[in-house]
């Protein structure tokens, strides 16, 4: 029955979507006025519906409803709750059931609170968005129907990926998708924008607090993916440059210069069509990641979820919605003027070397994901990996990061360096001064040397702007961009440490024999069989020591899954300030067992986890730049509020 | 320098640039799409250090083949086959001959039975010091292998160099020793 309600509320919620599009465009019209009052309404509406069709989608998933096909083929009545819930969502059905919930609960956010644009660009957006929501309804149910019954009811379900089976990945598609889908918004106010040709720091200041929920979710759920890879696939990497990373970095790069150019253009009405252009590709982005990813188009190490037919439904979604959009780009965009004008030294001067910086580096991304491709169709066949993108993105990332420690204290229009030059001095001192430290140090590649040199230059610039300001008074917005900027940094010098100093070794060692990694001494004392709820496990016990320290104990596994029968190996990290050893329990070489000898992989990793912690302080930044906006806009409402109800009352008095 | 009032303006052609890009994109991907896919694929994981794996015995008289077993401070063949593979069958005697120049192959037989594995290597000879059993392909799959046969030139760190792709035909001898002697360095 829940199945059923569910497709009930998908079918309604897409109906809906196609009203919101009608009305809306209509409402543009002359003599459609009397429609556009519903359009707001029915936006809502549809976002309830959505996400009631996804909800009765959790919960056929928790009740492990074996009759729907979707549940038998991803679920098992054995798994913890935590990973039926998730389970909801790690196939391809019920990941794009929550990409347009996601899509739907935006366009309701957005028309139950946005009153800033003028009526006409609200009219416009909410049928931009319900255009876009219509084609996602349509490939759901056309294609990727969730709630598909199967006859004859199996008796149990396949399960799901052991891969999956963690309390990380539980939550790290819905807020990567929250980030993805949440770009939707500015691409639809780009559209609205365009089509009423009305764009201007209004339409900045609207779009900004859109474009920062979003970013702050996609960098949580980069940096949650990033650490998931690290300790769950066992390989000791943070970043493979896979394409399904590179899928959810070029949304992030595109959003992240968004952000940066619609300061530009609240602040001093510049930058138009560059930033109208920005929100657009941004989706974009999203979409054409989601179509390579799951078209299975490229092969990628950890496509969990392809099939090509799927492919050329989310191509033509593609085709029509970025291809629309990048044509009424340029025909309207000949009307929005570029805008104000500014010197090359100025924080606009910088903001826009910013902004060719994130394009670059998106730009050599996609070339760098979509050059397998290229060659394939010449009948060569090869394979993109971190010798390409690590030099080509840290060609123009360094360069942008030595910006980053002059630009925040530039003044807007323009500036002269003389007027900071001693200010800045320190950060670019210490950068200087990092190179000849890292090298005396030993550090002999470029790339962690240029990293570990300027990560401190950017941690110092980072907090240069708050001087000479009582620190409790200093804007919110100002304290967003000092903590996210700070991250920066703190990730950068956790990248330099990483590639820099990690120690690595392989061994097999006999229960009771010991081995060394960097500081550590290893030994293992045990290794015995413990059960889980799902998964029976050999678990290495080991006795660690750091230099000459107190023994600690970690204790790896090698885990075998029932449902699917897969076996993996569970990592084992214990973290200190200044690292982490990350230890991998391999299979008994030979022999039998408490006889033979067991493989272990072990990495002493220093200050690896500042890369993590880095990202985090990014959307930290983001989460309190974007509390300054909502509080700024809050005030401005109830004054206005507060001024309209003194007129009606001094016009009462009148009247009397 | 700042122009005052004068509203700059780019020239109409950019304004089309990005849809021309995407147009560009939406080819290749419609050419990707239609051409019949090739499933050999290049492993991503030259360079990288081989998964840790341990696989039991294929074959009486030959131990399994571990991780730990191809990281000796010796470059070393390791031989992706199975007895019901045709080219492998082809390939057998270039193995032998590899083994005869003192080459070390370890073979991983991929879903195969122990009787069919026997008779294959009674019939053709064994050029292995150690036959791993990888029943569910799984540490096929580790390795970046997507078809038999496919042989792998370890280094003495255990880590992948090189990735031959299909049987190794006799004229490829010289090549594959070219390689391991690379790997060496």
């Amino acid at each position: 029955m829940l199945a059923e309600i569910g497709l009930g509320a998908l079918w309604l919620a897409a109906s809906l979507a196609g009203l919101q599009l009608l009305a809306g465009s209509f409402g543009l019209t002359k003599g459609g006025e009397g429609l556009a009052g519903i359009v707001r309404p029915v936006a809502i509406m549809q976002g309830v519906l959505v996400a009631l069709a996804f909800a009765a989608l959790i919960m056929v998933f928790v009740t492990t409803d074996l009759s729907v096909k979707l549940v038998a083929e991803n679920s098992h009545s054995a798994k913890p709750l935590i990973y039926k819930i998730a389970g909801a969502w790690g196939n391809h059905e019920g990941s794009m059931l929550l990409w347009v919930t996601v899509m739907g609960l935006a366009g309701a956010f957005v028309a139950l609170v946005e009153r800033r644009l003028p009526e006409n660009t609200m009219l416009a957006t909410l049928a931009g968005q319900a255009f876009v929501s219509l084609g996602f309804y349509a490939f759901l149910l056309f294609a990727s129907n969730p709630f598909v019954r199967m006859s004859p009811v199996p008796d149990e379900g396949a399960g799901l990926n052991p891969l999956l089976q963690d309390p990380g990945l539980a939550f790290h598609p819905p807020t990567l998708y929250v980030g993805y889908v949440g770009l939707s918004i500015a691409f639809s106010f780009a559209i609205g924008a365009l089509v009423t040709r009305q764009v201007g720091p209004d339409f900045a200041r609207a779009m900004r607090p859109w474009v920062l929920g979003a970013w702050v979710f996609l960098t949580m759920g980069i940096t949650a993916g990033s650490y998931w890879a690290y300790y769950v696939l066992g390989w000791g990497g943070w970043w493979f440059w896979d394409p399904v990373e590179n899928a959810s970095l070029m949304p992030w790069l595109a959003a992240t210069a968004l952000l940066h150019s619609c300061g530009v253009l609240a602040a001093r009405n510049a930058l138009r069509a560059w930033t109208v252009m920005l929100g657009v590709v941004a989706f974009s982005m999203s979409m054409v990641g989601t179509f390579l990813v799951r078209s299975g188009i490229l092969t990628s190490v950890h496509a969990f979820a392809v099939d090509p037919k799927r492919g050329s439904f989310i191509l033509i979604l593609l085709a029509i919605y970025i291809g629309g959009a990048l044509t009424l780009f340029a025909l309207r965009a000949a009307t929005v003027t570029e805008g104000e004008r500014f010197a090359i030294t100025s924080r606009e001067g910088a903001l826009v070397f910013n902004n060719v910086m994130l394009s670059s580096i998106l730009g050599i991304t996609l070339l760098g994901t979509l050059y397998p491709l290229v060659t394939e169709a010449m009948g060569l066949k090869v394979s993109v990996g971190p010798p390409y993108f690590n030099p080509t993105s840290a060609l123009f990332a360094m360069p942008m990061f030595v910006v980053l420690m002059v630009g925040p204290l530039l003044r807007w229009r323009r500036d002269r360096m003389a007027r900071v030059g001693w200010v800045v001095a320190l950060p670019l001192g210490l950068t200087l001064a990092g190179v000849v430290v890292g090298y005396a140090m030993g550090v002999r590649h470029v790339l962690p040397l240029l990293a570990l040199a300027i990560a401190p230059g950017v941690v110092v610039a980072s907090v240069l702007p708050l001087r000479g300001r009582n620190l409790l008074r200093a804007p919110l917005s100002l304290w967003g961009m000092v903590v996210a900027h700070l991250g920066l940094g703190v990730a950068l010098f956790g990248m330099g440490c990483d590639s820099a100093f990690t120690a690595e070794r392989l061994v097999a060692l006999r229960v009771g024999e010991q081995s060394q990694v960097g500081p550590w001494s290893v030994r293992l004392d045990s290794v015995s069989p413990v059960a889980g709820p799902n998964w029976t496990a050999m678990e290495g016990v080991l006795k660690v020591r750091y230099a000459n320290g107190a023994a600690q104990t970690i204790t790896p596994h090698s885990r075998s899954f029932w449902v699917p029968p897969q076996t993996m190996a569970v990592s084992a990290l214990l973290t200190r300030w200044n690292g982490q050893l990350y230890t991998v329990l391999g299979e008994e070489t030979d022999g039998k067992v408490g006889t033979g000898r067991w493989q272990l992989r072990l990495w002493w990793k220093p200050f690896v986890p500042m890369i993590w912690l880095g990202g985090l302080l990014v959307a930290l930044g983001g989460a309190l730049a974007l509390l300054s906006r909502v509080m700024q806009d809050l005030k401005r409402r109830t004054a206005r509020t507060k001024g309209d109800e003194r007129r009606a009352r001094v016009a009462q008095l009148e009247q009397a | 320098m700042m122009a005052g009032d004068e509203k700059p303006r780019a020239p109409r052609w950019t304004l089309w640039l990005p849809l021309a890009l995407f147009g560009l994109f939406v080819v290749l991907v419609v050419v990707g799409l239609v051409r019949p896919k090739d499933t050999t694929i290049e492993s991503h994981m030259i360079g990288k250090p081989l998964p840790v794996f341990a696989l039991r015995a294929a074959a009486d008289g030959r131990p399994g083949v571990a991780t730990t077993d191809l990281a000796t401070g010796k470059p070393q063949l390791l031989n992706i086959f199975a007895s019901w593979c045709i080219p492998c069958r082809a390939e057998a005697p270039v193995l032998g001959e590899l083994a005869a120049k003192g080459v070390v192959i370890n073979g991983i037989a991929i879903r195969d039975r122990r009787e069919d594995l026997a008779t294959f290597l009674k019939d053709l000879g064994n050029p292995y010091q150690r036959i791993g059993a990888d029943d569910v392909s799984s540490v096929q799959l580790a390795i970046g292998s997507a078809g038999v046969p496919e042989t792998f030139v370890i280094d003495g760190k255990g880590v992948i160099r090189y990735q031959h792709i299909g049987d190794i035909r006799p004229d490829q001898i010289p090549l594959i020793l070219q390689k391991l002697k690379e790997a060496e360095q």
